[in-house]
């Protein structure tokens, strides 16, 4: 059944800029929806450097992102915006009276004054490996994640990587798979050692077949594989495979936005510097899914472009109405919306 | 300092590297076809190169972390680097690199 979401705006991207973009919206009572491709806030940092210090956040001398995505969270609590998850936009309409239709592949429908693109480099998708022709067999016989366990049943499953994805469904699958092969390129793995040493096991029971390798062709008709061939020390070896899952991690793709009848600039949406609006009025990018002469790839260049992006939204938002500039420090109005007067 | 770079195409480039520059930044700020998504803090691999084989001394091995994140790409060979763990020094002048597969842009 479709769920049906009214609201001011929906921030695509909850990640540092768009979170910050709450704050600053949420100043001028603006209620936003967030909706993100990861199952988390963060974003990038979140994602890819959850652990590593980052030195050019204005105030802090080092912070990590899970600490700085620790921190935006707890600074827009008060605006209390709401969170959706695990999908992706599909597509977004104008409507006749201006405002926009957003819909997600979690069939969902978001009816909204403004949209603010804050998707960082794109959205978050499975790492495709470097190999001919696997498109065509994607979603047939090549997946990147296990949807139905039952999908596997019976198959001859290979699996390629040496994190905890691939460690994982080694471990869930095997008593599921006809038979099933893990391959890695080095005998490191950098899963949970748990996982590691039951993978073991179940290969000295010969449960589990562990090959050194890396994928390098495969073998099939019509989308449908039947042998994968890996590349050895010892030259190519050819292993029958029904199923393929590749576990490579993450990358950042600029995906249906690419659809959305925005000008764009090498894979980024070209922006005014006044508002930050894209070509398409009503609909803004900010942070690094953005471009404009001088532009810089930082945080705080999406911190400001936030500020300014929500004088703009408000317009749209609230025609005619006259907004008054206030500061935190000083302005009872702004420290009651942030439960602090 | 100069850098070959062969790029994904076979099209062969000079480079001009500065002194104490990533590698990575270097080819990105060419143009070259690198994706370098998350701007050298070795969390991507996407910025993969394979470093000439008469160079591999002079560059050294990848540490344990780098190691790791090469698992994330499927086109691994024994002359891989990520370009954003070499630093530019007079004594990689002339270093030659090709640029791998999984380093491309979308």
């Amino acid at each position: 059944m479709t769920t049906e979401i009214t609201t001011d705006v929906v921030v695509i991207g909850a990640g540092p800029c768009g979170l910050f973009a709450a704050f600053e919206l949420g100043l001028l009572d603006i209620k936003c929806h967030f909706i993100d491709i990861l199952d988390r806030a963060g974003g990038q940092c979140a994602e890819l450097y959850p652990e590593k210090p980052i030195y050019d956040i204005p105030g802090f001398p080092v912070v990590t992102g899970q600490q700085l995505t620790d921190n935006l969270m707890a600074q827009i609590a008060p605006f209390s915006p709401e969170f959706h998850f695990s999908r992706m936009v599909n597509s977004i309409e104008k409507q006749e009276d201006g405002s926009f239709k957003l819909t997600t592949d979690a069939d969902e429908v978001f009816n909204t004054k403004v949209v603010v693109i804050a998707a960082g480099g794109g959205s978050f998708q499975p790492k495709r490996p470097p190999v001919a022709d696997i498109e065509q067999f994607e979603n047939k016989s090549v997946f990147y994640a296990v949807r139905k366990m039952e999908d596997f049943r019976g198959q001859d499953v290979v699996i390629v990587g040496g994190g905890d994805s691939a460690l994982d469904w080694t471990l869930a699958l095997e008593s599921v798979a006809r038979t099933i092969t893990l391959v890695h390129r080095r005998d490191a793995f950098k899963a949970a050692p748990a996982s590691v040493n039951k993978m073991k096991e179940l290969v000295a029971e010969g449960k589990v077949n562990f090959q050194l390798g890396q994928i390098a062709k495969l073998e099939g008709e019509n989308g449908q594989l039947n042998h994968v061939h890996l590349a050895t020390d010892a030259g190519d070896l050819s292993i029958p495979a029904t199923r393929l899952l590749p576990f490579f991690g993450l990358t950042m793709k600029l995906g249906p936005v690419a659809d959305w009848g925005l000008e764009l600039n090498d894979n980024t949406i070209v922006v005014d510097t006044e508002k930050f609006q894209t070509s398409v009025p009503g609909i803004f990018a900010i942070g690094d899914i953005n471009w404009y002469p001088g532009k810089l790839k930082l945080i705080l260049s999406g911190f400001h472009e936030s500020a300014l992006m929500a004088q703009a939204a408000k317009a749209v938002i609230s025609p005619g109405e006259r907004v008054v500039f206030q500061y935190t420090t000083s302005s009872t109005k702004l420290q009651k919306k942030l439960g602090v007067a | 300092m100069k850098i070959t770079v062969t790029d994904q195409a076979g099209e062969v480039h000079e480079l001009e590297g500065l002194e104490g520059w990533r590698v990575m930044e270097v080819i990105r700020d060419w143009g070259l076809n690198i994706k370098a998504e998350c701007g050298g803090a070795c969390a991507c691999a996407t910025c993969h190169v394979y470093v000439d084989p008469e160079w591999l001394d002079a560059v050294g091995a990848a540490n344990d972390d780098e190691d790791d994140m090469l698992d994330t790409v499927g086109d691994v060979k024994s002359n891989s680097r990520l370009s954003c763990q070499i630093l530019c020094s007079d004594d990689l002048d002339g270093l030659k690199l090709t640029l791998a597969p999984s380093a491309a842009k979308d």
